[in-house]
């Protein structure tokens, strides 16, 4: 299964770049990266290429840090692919927790990642309106 | 009562050293005499193979051990009474201590003798019975707001029982009923006058104010002339624990240097933290007091935690009663925001409950716009949280509502990064207070 990384930062200046600092000097790449945010703190989700060494090296460095699993959903990069995905979803009643999306190839190719509390259903539900579900070893090595 | 006479109680007030003395050892021997009829005094006095009729002088009290809140708190509050329950009048807690409350236990005559105490209190400093007395303290179980209530009737004063907050509300009653004098706590006497400016009203010159009584809240020579600056008026000092009755315990004089502590009712010791051993006079030590007066539930050698020094000689305003200087600190790790005690403990206690581990914090304590302002700084660590942002939301939310509960003020919560808070030698320190810099001016 698929996973990325949420990490609490504050809202300060400085501790993005410590954060990516730290991802940098263990040579870690940066698929995508999004940050919801409060008035004095955030979470930033970052998918990388190498989820468990992220990880080890941001607790080490003392980052409140998890493992999150998601589901990658393989998307054409045209439009009403999401509106088809959130359409399965939502029929079936499972609630997106949150979401973020990326280009792989341009016009072509597109990865959807989304947060929900049953894995396995929505992987069922996704792959049964003719969607792949992408494996973690193929996102890693994108 | 020829409102005229300079002094509220001359046949006390002014009596000279040896007469007070001599005054506190036959109070000393009533007051031991009286305990030995408590379940809880006569455990304790045979704990400690000491005879209460055994007392010669003042200095004998160092035989019997120091007692303090944990014996308080640790204990039935009835077990202390000297009298019948049906003799107890009213009862008193103390403001948002840590754990259980303190219970004191008050007869009619403890009520009088309080509110007479306090009436010489504010009678010294200037209040007659033509004053009009706002008193916006809290009413309830807390002390300040009952006690200074009574003093001022007992006066003739007319009272105005506004209580606490509603800040508009306040300044209007000054103005329609024509206030002299005010009781307050001195960090909203501050915050109060962000109150009037708005308002476009100036206490100099569009309120009748001349005197403050500022409690239940130490605070410096500084904040004080800031008040008597702009409100145009005179502060006094005012000093007190629910403890040892409420406010009142020892008030300034118009020499204003230092607190007459009433030795008449009170029998004040001041010792080391540490040995418990008396200090010098003029040396700082915390305060130990004895009621001397208290008829339901008497208190023997009761530690305040209060850190302060007493002045040497006699008083230019002609009172023999010993002086106390302002509250310097404490000697545990006790602070008040806006007139409530707090400990660390209870912010642990939250935070270990709404967590379900434990977490470095830090509690920070300022003043904002004249205003106390309280912040507890937490460290989220791996254990507290699942990653979401909501989650930490509702955290942060539940924390404060659980605070609020406990120490019936609201603080400022902030979500701090592991490690933020550490310091790499000595012991944790919980508390920064950074009022005293900012009223420093």
């Amino acid at each position: 299964m698929a996973q990325q990384i949420n990490v609490f930062a504050q809202n300060q200046p400085g501790r993005l770049e410590r954060l990516t600092q730290v991802l940098m000097e263990i040579g870690i790449n940066i698929r995508a990266i999004t940050i919801s945010g409060s008035e004095d703190y955030g979470v930033l989700k970052l998918l990388v290429d190498d989820p468990p060494k992220a990880f080890e090296a941001l607790q080490v460095e003392g980052f409140s840090a998890f493992m999150k699993d998601v589901v990658a959903v393989v998307m054409d990069d045209q439009p009403g692919g999401l509106f088809r995905v959130c359409r399965a979803l939502g029929e079936r009643g499972v609630n997106v927790e949150d979401a973020y999306g990326f280009v792989v190839k341009d016009r072509q190719t597109a990865i959807l990642v989304i947060e929900v509390e049953k894995i396995p259903e929505a992987e069922e539900i996704v792959t049964g309106a003719g969607f792949r579900i992408m494996s973690d070893e193929e996102l890693y090595s994108l | 009562m020829h409102q005229d006479a300079e002094y509220w109680n001359p046949e006390f007030e002014l009596l000279d050293r040896e007469a007070i003395e001599t005054l506190q050892l036959q109070r000393l021997k009533e007051t031991l005499e009286r305990c030995d009829r408590s379940p809880f005094y006569k455990e304790w006095f045979q704990k400690a193979g000491f005879d209460p009729a055994s007392i010669a002088s003042l200095a004998d009290i160092a035989r019997l051990p120091l007692m303090d809140k944990a014996t308080l708190r640790n204990t039935d509050p009835t077990s202390f009474l000297t009298v019948g329950m049906e003799d107890i009048v009213r009862m008193h807690s103390s403001s948002g201590t840590s754990g259980q409350a303190t219970v004191i236990f008050h007869t009619a005559g403890d009520i009088n003798t309080w509110s007479n105490m306090v009436a010489r209190c504010i009678y010294m400093a200037g209040v007659r019975r033509s004053d009009v007395f706002q008193n916006m303290m809290g009413y309830g179980l807390f002390t300040g707001g009952l006690g200074l209530h009574y003093a001022a009737e007992r006066i003739g004063a007319m009272v105005i029982p506004a209580g606490s907050g509603n800040s508009k509300r306040q300044i209007q009653l000054m103005m329609e009923f024509n206030t002299t004098v005010i009781h307050i706590i001195p960090s909203y006497a501050l915050y109060l006058l962000e109150v009037f400016k708005e308002m476009g009203v100036d206490p100099r010159r569009d309120t009748h104010l001349r005197i403050a009584v500022l409690g239940a809240e130490p605070h410096t020579e500084g904040l004080r002339s800031r008040v008597q600056e702009a409100y145009g008026l005179e502060a006094f000092n005012c000093y007190g624990l629910s403890e040892m009755s409420g406010p009142g315990v020892a008030f300034e004089c118009p020499e204003k240097k230092g607190l007459h502590v009433w030795e008449d009712y009170y029998l004040l010791e001041v010792v080391d933290p540490v040995t418990m051993q008396t200090v010098e006079e003029g040396e700082e030590g915390e305060l130990v007091f004895t009621s001397l007066c208290r008829e339901g539930m008497p208190l023997l050698r009761y530690r305040t935690r209060d850190l302060a020094s007493t002045y040497a000689g006699d008083c230019a305003c002609g009172r023999s009663h010993r002086r106390i200087s302002r509250i310097k600190g404490r000697s545990d790790d006790m602070f008040i925001v806006k007139g409530v005690n707090i400990f660390p403990m209870q912010v642990e206690k939250i935070l270990l409950a709404a967590l379900g581990i434990g977490s470095n914090y830090r509690i920070i304590l300022d003043t904002i716009e004249s205003k106390d302002e309280m912040r507890v700084l937490v460290e989220v660590s791996g254990e507290m949280w699942h990653g979401e942002v909501n989650e930490l939301n509702r955290l942060k939310a539940g924390i404060a509502e659980e605070l609020r509960r406990e120490i019936l003020i609201s603080p400022v919560i902030e979500l701090v990064e592991p490690g933020s808070l550490s310091q790499t030698e000595g012991k944790a320190v919980r508390v920064t207070d950074k009022r005293n810099q900012a009223r420093r001016d």
